[in-house]
C-alpha cells in the first residue's frame, strides 16, 4: 500500500491530479517548515537557559552534595559554552536522541513514546466530543438566528469558554465517581490493555478539554454559515425549490467549512500539546504535566525535546489542514 | 427493554471502578526522581523505596532502630567497627541471595558511584570486609553516631549487584516485599509481591500501585471514589471531611521535620541588613510569632508549635527550650533597646499556597511590633539559586528530617554545612555538634546537643515555627495501617478489613 492510501489521504490524491501533486504538497511544506524548527530549536534553548535557577541544584535540593553537583553538571556538559551546548544537543537530536532527564534518568524519546498515545487519545476523543457539539450547534444558531435557539447555544460556548477547568474537573469527579461511582474519577487505561475502561477513563478529561474548543467551533461556524447563508447563491439554491436541510448541508456547509478547519487543526495542535490542568485534575500522564513539571525542574532535555516534539506535531497539523483544503474546497483541485 | 439495557450499562461502568481486593492504591503528593536509592533526592522516592528495598536495618514506631536484612550485629570497643551478621534467607528480586559480599558491593557503590547521593552518610567508612557468606564487618575512621540511623534509610537499602548498571532507568532489583514492574511518569509505579521474600506472609496485597497527585482536592475526591486507598499529607482544612466520613481514616503523628525562617547572617551584602547583624532584633521577631495560632489557623491543630529542631518524636527534643508566649510589648523593647522603631527585611520563600498563607500570616503578626516585611514568593528553582548565591535577607528554612539529630541541626547550622546557606557560623556550636556525631551514647548526646540549643537560642540563627506533621487518610476497609514519624508507609501487616 502506498503511503498516500496508507494515510488516509486518497480522496484528496483523486482530486489532486493523484498522489504526487498531494505528496509534492506535503514535501513543499515540510522544506518550508524546516528553517522553522531551527529557529524554533534555538529559542527553545535560549529561553530556557535565561531563566534563573540551576538545574542541579534544583534536583539536589536538600541533598546537596558539592562533588556530585559538579558531577552532574560535567556529565550534562552544563559547563561548557552555551553555543557548544546547543550544538551538542542538536547533534544528538539528528541522531534521534534527546537525551535523558536530569531527574529520573529516563531517555526523553520513551517518555515522548509513553505519553504520545496517552494525549492522542485524550485529544482526539476532546476534539471528537467539541466537533460533535460545536458544529451543530453553530449551524442551528445561525440557521434560527436571533431566535431562542441562538441565545441558548450563545449562552452554551460563552460558558463553555469561561468555565475554568480546574472547577468543572471536579464537580465532574465528585458527580460522576465520588457520589454516582459510574466513572474512574482519574486514571489512565491504556487503549490496548482494556478498550472501554480506556474510554471510560478518558470521557470526564476530554469532556471538559472540549467545552472551550465546542465554544470556539460553535462561534466560528455560526458566524461563517450566517455569511454563506446570505450570499446569492443559497437564495438561487433556495428558488430553485431545494430541500432546506439540502440548502445547508451540501451548499452552505461546505463552503462555511474551510475556516473552520483551519481553526479545528490548530485547536486539535493545541489539544496534542498537552492541557496541564486537566491533566493534574485527572490525574492524566500526558505532555501538558510532564512539561510543565519539567520547566519548574529546570530539566532541559525533556523541556527541549518535548516541545521540539509538540511543534513537529503542530506543523503536521497545518499540513493536514491544506491537504483538507483540497478535500473540501474543488477550486483548489485545479490551481491552474 | 431499554431499562434493561441501561442497566446493563450501569452496572458495566460500576464494575470497571471496582477495585479488587488485592490490589492497594496509594497516592503521592509528588512524582518521585530517579528510582536508585543510591542517587534518588526526594522523600517520595523513600516513599516508593520502602516496599521495594529493604534496608540493613529499619526503625519502630518510637524511633529504635531494629534490624531488617542484618540479623543482629555488635560494635567493637570504642564503635568504630560494626559487625553485621545477616538473614540467611533475604533474596534480591533477580534470585540473587543477599550475602556478605553483595552488602560490599552495595556500600562501595553508594561510596563510589560520581552520581550517588549518600557519600555523606557513609562518610566515615574506611574499610568494608566480608567475614563470610553472611558476615560483614564496616571499620569506621571514627565513631560515628548517626552511622546506624543511615543504614535504615536509602544508604542502607540493598540492591542486586547484577542490576548496578541499569538501576534508576526503570530496573530497580532490589530485595524488598515488593518487586519493580513498571513505571509511567507522573502515573504511576506498578510492583507486585515478591513471593519469596522472606516475611513474605506479612505482606497482604499482590500488587500495589503508587500514584502521584499534587493537587490535595484530587487527592481526596479519588478516596473518596474508591479509586485509591491510602493518601499521603491531606490538606489541614480537609480534615474535618476526612473524619466525617465514615468510609475513611484518618491518622497523624508529629514528623521529624519543620518549617520556619533562617537569616542571612554571612553570605553576601544583604547579611548586612539591620535584622541579620542584630540578635535583639531577631529575638524581637521571635517574640512577635504566636505559633499556636499558626497552628490553629493553616494547620487546624496539626501543626505542633515548634521551637527546637527536634521534634517530640525525637530523643533529642528538650522541652526546656520550647515556649516563649507572644509578648509584642517585650518585641517593641528589644527594638528600642537596639534602636529601631521599626525594622524592614524581606522574606524569600518558594511560591506555594502553604508558605504564602504562612508567611502572610509572620508579616501581620511581626508589624504589630513595628516590622515591616517585605514577601517575595519565587519559584522553586529560582529560590533555590537566590539562597545558594545569599541573595536574601531572610527565607523559609525547612527540613523534611532525620531519624537521627544530626540530621536536623549539623547539616544546617555548623560552620560550612551543606544546608547552612546563610553560613551561619558559630565555632562553639559546631565543635559541641561536632562531638555530638562520634558519641554513640544517647544521654551524652543528649547533652551535647542541649548545649548546643542553648549557643542556638542565644544566636538564633533560625526560627522554628512548627514541625510537619505526618498525615493520612485511608479507606475504612483497611486494617493494620501504622503511621511512622519519617512519613514513610511501611506496609508489613496492612490487610483488607475481614
Amino acid at each position: 500500500m502506498e503511503l498516500w492510501q496508507a494515510t488516509g489521504l486518497s480522496a484528496a490524491c483523486r482530486f489532486a491530479k493523484g498522489p504526487d501533486a498531494v505528496l509534492k504538497l506535503i514535501l513543499r511544506r515540510i522544506i518550508v517548515a524546516l528553517p522553522t524548527l531551527i529557529i524554533l530549536s534555538m529559542i527553545i534553548f535560549g529561553l530556557q537557559r535565561m531563566l534563573p535557577g540551576d538545574p542541579i541544584q534544583t534536583m539536589m535540593a536538600e541533598e546537596s552534595d558539592p562533588q556530585v553537583v559538579e558531577f552532574l553538571r560535567e556529565k550534562y556538559r552544563l559547563n561548557d559554552p552555551l553555543p557548544m551546548q546547543y550544538l551538542a544537543w542538536v547533534g544528538n537530536v539528528l541522531q534521534g536522541d534527546f537525551g535523558s532527564s536530569l531527574r529520573t534518568g529516563i531517555p526523553v524519546t520513551e517518555m515522548i513514546l509513553q505519553k504520545l498515545p496517552i494525549t492522542v487519545q485524550l485529544a482526539t476523543m476532546a476534539m471528537i466530543m467539541a466537533l460533535l457539539i460545536g458544529i451543530p450547534a453553530g449551524i442551528l444558531a445561525a440557521v434560527h438566528k436571533n431566535s431562542a435557539i441562538d441565545y441558548a447555544a450563545n449562552a452554551v460556548a460563552l460558558s463553555g469558554m469561561s468555565v475554568p477547568n480546574f472547577w468543572l474537573g471536579i464537580i465532574l469527579i465528585m458527580v460522576f465517581a465520588v457520589s454516582w461511582k459510574i466513572l474512574p474519577a482519574s486514571g489512565y487505561v491504556p487503549i490496548t490493555q482494556d478498550f472501554w475502561l480506556s474510554i471510560k477513563s478518558m470521557l470526564m478529561p476530554a469532556f471538559v478539554l472540549s467545552t472551550a474548543v465546542a465554544a470556539y467551533l460553535m462561534r466560528h461556524t455560526r458566524s461563517a454559515m450566517l455569511s454563506v447563508l446570505s450570499s446569492d447563491y443559497i437564495r438561487t439554491a433556495r428558488a430553485k425549490g431545494l430541500l432546506s436541510n439540502a440548502v445547508i448541508i451540501r451548499h452552505a456547509l461546505r463552503n462555511a467549512l474551510m475556516p473552520i478547519v483551519t481553526l479545528a487543526t490548530l485547536l486539535f495542535g493545541d489539544l496534542l500539546a498537552g492541557a496541564v490542568l486537566t491533566e493534574q485534575i485527572f490525574v492524566i500522564p500526558g505532555f501538558g504535566k510532564l512539561i510543565v513539571d519539567a520547566v519548574f525542574t529546570r530539566d532541559y532535555a525533556v523541556v527541549q525535546g518535548v516541545v521540539l516534539f509538540t511543534a513537529i506535531g503542530f506543523i503536521a497539523m497545518n499540513i493536514l489542514a491544506d491537504v483538507l483544503y483540497i478535500v473540501i474546497n474543488p477550486r483548489l483541485r485545479h490551481p491552474q | 427493554m431499554k431499562k434493561l439495557v441501561l442497566s446493563a450499562m450501569l452496572a458495566g461502568l460500576m464494575g470497571a471502578t471496582a477495585v479488587s481486593a488485592a490490589d492497594l492504591n496509594v497516592a503521592l503528593q509528588d512524582d518521585p526522581d530517579i528510582l536508585d536509592p543510591h542517587r534518588g533526592n526526594t522523600f517520595v522516592g523513600r516513599m516508593v523505596f520502602g516496599p521495594m528495598c529493604d534496608a540493613l536495618f529499619d526503625i519502630d514506631t518510637s524511633l529504635n532502630i531494629v534490624p531488617r536484612l542484618v540479623a543482629d550485629w555488635a560494635w567493637s570497643e570504642g564503635d568504630t567497627v560494626l559487625t553485621m551478621n545477616l538473614r540467611r534467607d533475604a533474596l534480591f528480586h533477580d534470585g540473587t541471595p543477599v550475602n556478605g559480599e553483595a552488602v560490599k558491593a552495595n556500600l562501595e557503590r553508594a561510596l563510589n558511584l560520581p552520581e550517588s547521593n549518600r557519600k555523606a552518610e557513609l562518610a566515615s567508612i574506611a574499610s568494608i570486609e566480608v567475614l563470610g557468606d553472611t558476615q560483614v564487618a564496616i571499620t569506621l575512621k571514627a565513631p560515628d553516631a548517626a552511622f546506624l540511623a543511615n543504614l535504615t534509610d536509602r544508604a542502607g537499602m540493598m540492591v542486586s549487584p547484577a542490576s548496578f548498571e541499569t538501576a534508576g532507568e526503570g530496573g530497580l532489583v532490589c530485595a524488598g516485599p515488593y518487586k519493580f514492574v513498571e513505571r509511567i511518569q507522573n502515573d504511576r509505579i506498578v510492583m507486585e509481591k515478591f513471593a519469596e521474600h522472606w516475611d513474605a506472609d506479612n505482606y497482604y496485597f499482590d500488587q500495589v500501585v503508587y500514584r502521584p497527585i499534587p493537587d490535595t482536592t484530587v487527592r481526596l475526591a479519588n478516596l473518596q471514589s474508591g479509586d485509591l486507598d491510602i493518601i499521603e499529607r491531606p490538606a489541614p482544612n480537609d480534615m474535618a471531611t476526612i473524619e466525617g466520613d465514615s468510609n475513611l481514616v484518618f491518622d497523624i503523628v508529629t514528623g521529624l521535620g519543620f518549617y520556619g525562617v533562617n537569616f542571612n547572617m554571612g553570605n553576601g551584602d544583604r547579611s548586612q541588613s539591620p535584622i541579620n547583624q542584630d540578635k535583639r532584633l531577631r529575638e524581637a521577631l521571635n517574640l512577635t510569632i504566636d505559633r499556636n495560632v499558626l497552628n490553629d489557623v493553616l494547620g487546624m491543630g496539626t501543626y505542633p508549635p515548634a521551637y527546637q529542631p527536634f521534634s517530640t518524636a525525637s530523643w533529642a527534643y528538650n522541652p526546656e527550650f520550647d515556649g516563649g508566649e507572644r509578648d509584642i510589648e517585650r518585641a517593641k523593647a528589644l527594638m528600642a533597646e537596639a534602636g529601631h522603631e521599626s525594622v524592614s527585611f524581606e522574606i524569600l520563600y518558594a511560591n506555594n499556597s502553604a508558605m504564602q498563607s504562612l508567611f502572610e500570616l509572620v508579616q501581620a503578626m511581626a508589624s504589630e511590633a513595628g516590622f515591616n516585611i517585605t514577601l517575595r514568593p519565587t519559584e522553586f528553582a529560582a529560590y533555590v539559586d537566590e539562597r545558594e548565591a545569599g541573595n536574601f535577607e531572610v527565607s523559609q528554612f525547612g527540613a523534611s528530617g532525620r531519624i537521627d539529630p544530626d540530621g536536623n541541626f549539623h547539616r544546617y547550622l555548623a560552620c560550612g554545612s551543606a544546608g547552612n546557606v546563610g553560613n551561619y557560623c558559630n565555632d562553639e556550636l559546631t565543635d559541641l555538634l561536632n562531638q555530638a556525631r562520634v558519641i554513640n551514647d544517647v544521654d551524652q548526646r543528649k547533652a551535647l546537643y542541649d548545649q548546643a540549643q542553648q549557643i542556638a537560642a542565644e544566636d538564633l540563627p533560625a526560627l522554628y515555627f512548627y514541625y510537619t506533621p505526618r498525615t493520612w487518610a485511608y479507606s475504612a476497609n483497611l486494617e493494620g495501617f501504622v503511621a511512622y514519624a519519617d512519613g514513610v508507609l511501611r506496609l508489613a501487616g496492612l490487610k483488607p478489613k475481614q
